[in-house]
This record gives C-alpha cells, structure tokens and sequence, in this order.
C-alpha cells in the first residue's frame, strides 16, 4: 500500500511539471490559437538565463523576477520579428517556423552553455517537505496553482484579459471595436515565455539543467494540456496532475516501464478521437 | 538520441594504392612519405564533450610526427565533424573512404559499410560489445573494456563480497543498457534468476527516474546496479537517498564523473558509490609524480595546449594514439589494410604508462577486444579511491 502512495506522490510532483509547461501552451493558445512547438524550448533557454544570473552573484528571487521579465520582452521580441512575417501564412508554415525555433533554441543553447548538466537552486525552505515529497516538489506545485490563479484572474477580470482572449477568438471584430490585435498577439507570446520561463525553473532543480531538459516533457504537456482543454488553464494543471500518477501507476503496476511514453501519446490520441476539446475545454462552434 | 550515446567515433587507419616496389606494399592512404588516419568524432551537437578525445589524437599524432613519424612516414590525420548524427557519420565515413582514401571513423551507421569495403575500423570509443565480434565484423575492433566485460566485473564483486545479496537494477532501455544487463546476469550465472529482485528500465524522453527508483526501492534489494547515463545517474543516486534507500550502490563507468554526475547530484548523496577504471585519473593526487602521467601532462602542455588537464577525455584520446601508433610501428613497410588489421589483432601485452598499472593491451585474431581489465574504486566524498587488484576478464 505505501508503494502505491509514493507512487501516487512522486506522480503528483511529475505531473506538477507537466502542469506548469501546459499552463504556458494553453497560455500561448489562448492568445494566439496556435500551439507553440518552441514553448518548451524557450522555458529552457530562460532557464540558463536564470541560472547565469545566479551564478554572477545575483540573489535567488531578484534573479527570479528579472528572468521572467527577460523572458517576457524576448517572447515579445520573438512574435515581432518571427511570427509577424508568417501571420498570414498557412498553417504549415507556421509549424515549420516553430520547429525552426526549437531547433535553433536548443542549439544555441548547448553553444553557449555546454551540454554537461547543471544543478539549479530551489528557493524553498525544508520546512516546506512532508514525509513522501521534497520541500522543492512540494514548493513546485505551490507555484504552478498560484500561477493558475493569476492567470485566470487575469483573462476573467481585467479589460486587457478580455481583449486578448477577443483578439484571438475573432480578430475581425475585434479590431473593429478598437482592440490592437497585433499588440494583443505579441502580448500573448510575452505571457506565454514569462509562464514558461516559470516553469522551467521550477522544474531544472528537479530533472537538472541542460539544452535537452524539455524535449521529453513537452509532450507529456501536450497530453496534459488536451486532456484539460487546450483553452482552459484549470484543465491544464488537473491534466497535468492526473497524466503524472497515471503514468507512474500503470508504469509500475500495471503495464511496465517500457510503455510509459505510450501512456502520453494513447491519451493524446484517446483524447483528440473521443472529447477533442478536453474535459473543461469549452466547445467551439463556428456558424457557416 | 538513444542507441548511440556512447557509440562515437573511431580511428582508423587506411589504405591502398598501387602495388610498390620489392618488399613495401601499400594500401590506399599509405606511402612512403605518410599514413592517412581518418576519424570521425562529434565536436558540435550534444556529446561535443568527447571532442576533446579527437583534439588530443591529434595533437598526439603532431607528436609523433615531430619525432620522425612511424618507421619513416608521417602520419597524416583526417578528422571530421560528425556531430553525434549517424547519417552525417556515414557522409563523412564515405568522404574518408572514397574521396580521401583513408580508413575511418565509426560508429554503427558505418559499421556495415567499412566491413564490405574491408577499412580496418580500429578503436572505436565506445564499450559497446558488438565491436568486439572478430567473426562477423573482421575489419571493426574496439578498444575501451566493453559493458559486458564491466558488468561481470561488478557481478564477481558481488558475488565474493555479498553471496546472498538481494540486487536492484536501473537501466537505460536500448542497446547499451540491455549489453551490461546481460554481462551483469551472464556474470551472476545461474544465481542471476535469484539474485536479482527487481529491474526498472527507463526511457531517454523520461523526465525523471523517481518512479522507477521508489519501485526498485520497495523489492527490499541490498545492492543497486546503476545503468545511467549522467543526468539519470544524478537523478538515481539524488533519488535513492531521498528515499531512504541505503543499498551497495555499483555505478557504470559511463557516469562515474565526479564533475558532470556526483556533484549536481550532491557529494554528500554519492559516498560509497562503487564503481570502475582502467586509465589513470588526471585529477588523482596519487598519480602527481606518476612518470606516465608526467609524459602526458608534458604532452599537453606541448602540443594540446588548449586542452583540459582535468579532462580524462584527454587521457583518453592520448593512450588510443599511442595504441595505434603501436599498431602502425609493426606493420612496418607492408601497409596494407590487411596487415594493418593482422597487427591491429597482434598486440601481446602491450602497455602505455596512462593506463592503471597492471592494466595491459591483449588482442588476437579472434580476440578483439583489447583492453579486459579494470579496477574497482569507491567514492569517499572527495575522490574516487582504488582498491583491491586488477580485474581481468582476458581469456
């Protein structure tokens, strides 16, 4: 019985990070309805950004704040010089400039920074720990709910949420009521890095720094980010959560570690085939 | 990313040409002015660590150009980028091959095609045992001890130091984690089915090891064999004492860095970790007035000044050239690529100073493995300590 609390728990610390790289792709679909292939790879870059910081002497939470910050200009300085040019083009095209983005991120990346893996501080006190989690895991998903929170106050309650949700949904209309559509898009892209650049240091302290740290884990965020709803940030983190001990129950009791991965990708397609837009998606309906 | 982790360049020699005067006979690549080695070894993408082993052959070569070459010829040393990709390995295999007439570089995607145009494929760095596999692959040998050999190493140590140990396994899920497995069981023998409680393998795409450690952790095991690659090793040994679990921890010599493994995995968690070495340590104060080591900081200084000195890499790439300058030293003027792999399956205790002492070189034609000895070490929080003999596994 223990055996399966611990798995249970190391399954909610796992899903946590998946939950947190969601938030970001839910973030970006939010306000751009695309799905951003790049997003773990910027989360990685920032990640270095953060860790140079304290390395050059610069306190935890000062270096915390300013990456986030950093991470929301570059995403902004991303979306102006990257995506504008490919705003009307086809899908495809877009995708394409995405995986262009994630290969150059990652290269740039192990150029600059090594491909050694690097270890990365936890802010957390140990009084934070219970019996079965550390104080980071414990700190970590603290985290991802607070930044659920504000992003839900944020799109819910003020103006500029509103607007940017408007701007994706309907860019038309919007931009006949005065909305900056552009600005709302490039604002998006901003979010979605400065999540991102969240996530990615709460989760290095866990798997260890290094250019290849999000490969694996954004796909087990697409699979918690379309279990949720790809447009609901709740839906995100409870994806998260539950694709975590999912996989570590059927992985350790049911099916074997082998077939771990295929848990993500059977929910993926489960998911498309059966609810495609989630459990607490909303169902878009589009009049002809 | 997978299989090929550890399969990474090689050496080797080449060549052919026209049948030469009385009794020197040539190959592509071999003269009498000079001897084209060509390599192939990532020095971009994500294991351009091991660049530094191709930057120190180099650089060794230099050397040995500089004290007049092998028996009369300078050697001439090709290397390229093969960016840890195996299809740009074969392009630039074929581009050795074909266009610069030498032998080459391998790593699996050209293991096939340097046996059909029978290029001596020599040393390749990796301990992956398919290398050693004179019947099927007569033109291809390794040189590192291979997992096999390592793993029934630690399984003989068990054996002797805890006959009724209760043993937990980790390994990575592709080739080169299945190879120690089997020399692992192979080693235990028929005890294996009993002795091994528990085994959890693990995908490179997984974030993170903690399930499969708490799984490994509940069989109640007493001893834990560790078949990670860096990160995962961090993360099992972090894992393991998180949760309590206080087995005899035995660590592939893959991940035995105390830099890039024990440190981001915390000293402290890392003491005790036994593991295994077969070339001196350059950071070992043991080996200061070493005369091996002495030569090769020397070496470094001279003629790989950029290198790092702490960087076993270097140490690596430096005691490879100086078996294949052995290699090349008795061909003498028949510079063949048959010859050259007829020596290359003709060393007879062959040592260099780098290697641990009692460490030596035997290969044969149908012993293609040429280093089969190591030696256990333990952790101690600071460095690694050597106890007890060398280990051979020679026939």
């Amino acid at each position: 019985m223990e055996a399966v609390l611990l798995q249970v728990l190391a399954g909610l610390a796992t899903g946590g990070i998946y939950a947190s790289l969601a938030l970001a792709l839910v973030m970006i679909y939010q306000a751009t309805h695309l799905v951003n292939f790049a997003q773990g790879e910027m989360a990685m870059f920032a990640t270095y950004i953060a860790w140079s910081l304290v390395n050059a002497g610069v306190g935890y939470w000062p270096a915390f704040l300013l990456t986030v910050l950093i991470a929301f200009v570059l995403g902004v300085l991303i979306e102006r010089v990257v995506i504008r040019p490919v705003e009307n083009a086809p899908v495809l095209a877009v995708v394409v400039v995405f995986i262009g983005l994630l290969v150059i991120l990652n290269s740039v990346a192990g150029w600059i920074f090594t491909y050694t893996i690097k270890s990365f501080p936890s802010p957390f006190p140990p009084a934070l720990g219970i019996r079965y989690m550390s104080p980071h895991q414990v700190g970590a998903l603290l985290v991802t709910l607070i930044v659920l929170a504000l992003l839900y106050l944020f799109f819910r309650f003020t103006p500029l949420g509103l607007a940017m949700r408007a701007a994706a949904q309907n860019p038309v209309s919007s931009r006949l009521v005065g909305i900056r559509v552009g600005w709302m898009l490039a604002l998006g892209w901003g979010l979605a890095a400065a999540v991102g650049a969240v996530a990615g240091m709460m989760v290095a302290p866990i798997v260890y720094l290094d250019p290849n740290m999000m490969s694996g884990i954004l796909l087990y965020a697409f699979a918690a980010a379309l279990l949720g709803g790809i447009d609901s940030p709740g839906g995100a983190v409870v994806g998260g959560l539950v694709v975590g001990v999912l996989e570590n129950l059927l992985g350790a009791f049911v099916i074997g570690n082998e077939l771990k991965l295929v848990v993500a990708l059977v929910l993926i397609v489960g998911v498309l085939l059966v609810r495609p837009s989630g459990f607490f998606g909303s169902v878009q309906v589009s009049r002809v | 990313m997978k299989g090929r982790l550890f399969t990474i360049a090689a050496l080797l020699t080449v060549a052919l040409a026209f049948p030469a005067l009385a009794q020197k006979k040539y190959d592509p690549g071999a003269s009498d002015k000079e001897i084209k080695v060509g390599n192939t070894n990532p020095y971009s993408g994500p294991a351009s660590a091991y660049g530094a082993i191709g930057k120190s052959i180099a650089a060794y070569f230099r050397m040995v150009n500089d004290r007049g070459g092998i028996n009369g010829r300078k050697l001439n040393f090709i290397s390229y980028d093969d960016g840890y990709s195996p299809p740009k390995t074969v392009e630039m295999a074929r581009k050795l091959v074909e266009q610069d007439q030498v032998g080459t570089p391998s790593n699996t995607a050209i293991h096939k095609y340097m046996n059909a145009k029978k290029v001596p494929q020599l040393f390749v760095a990796t301990g992956a045992t398919k290398w050693n596999d004179a019947k099927s692959f007569p033109w291809t040998m390794g040189w590192q001890p291979n997992y096999q050999t390592e793993a029934r190493i630690y399984a003989r140590h068990i054996l002797q130091t805890k006959p009724n140990a209760k043993i937990a396994v980790l390994y990575q899920n592709d080739d080169y984690g299945k190879d120690y497995l089997k020399g692992f069981e192979d080693g235990l023998g028929p005890q294996a089915q009993k002795m091994i409680v528990a085994k959890a393998s693990y995908e490179v795409s997984e974030p993170t090891v903690d399930s499969q450690i708490l799984q490994l952790k509940s069989s109640g095991a007493d001893v834990f064999f560790n078949i990670t690659t860096p990160k995962f090793a961090a993360q099992a040994i972090r894992a393991a004492y998180d949760s309590g679990w206080k087995p005899t921890h035995y660590l592939n010599n893959v991940s035995n860095s105390v830099g890039s493994v024990l440190k981001p995995a915390g000293i402290e968690k890392a003491v005790g970790i036994i593991t295994s070495a077969y070339v001196k340590d350059p950071t070992d104060k043991r080996w200061a007035n070493d005369p091996g080591m002495k030569a090769w900081r020397d070496f470094m200084a001279k003629y790989n000044p950029d290198g790092d000195t702490s960087d076993p890499f270097n140490v690596y790439g430096y005691t490879v050239a100086a078996t294949l300058e052995q290699v090349l030293k008795q061909c003498g003027d028949t510079l063949t690529r048959e010859n050259v792999m007829k020596q290359a399956a003709s060393l007879k205790r062959f040592r260099i100073d780098t290697l641990l002492p009692g460490i030596t070189i035997s290969t044969g034609p149908s012993d293609y493995a040429p280093i089969e000895a190591m030696q256990l070490e333990r952790f101690n929080g600071h460095e690694f300590e050597l106890f007890g003999e060398v280990i051979s596994n020679e026939q």
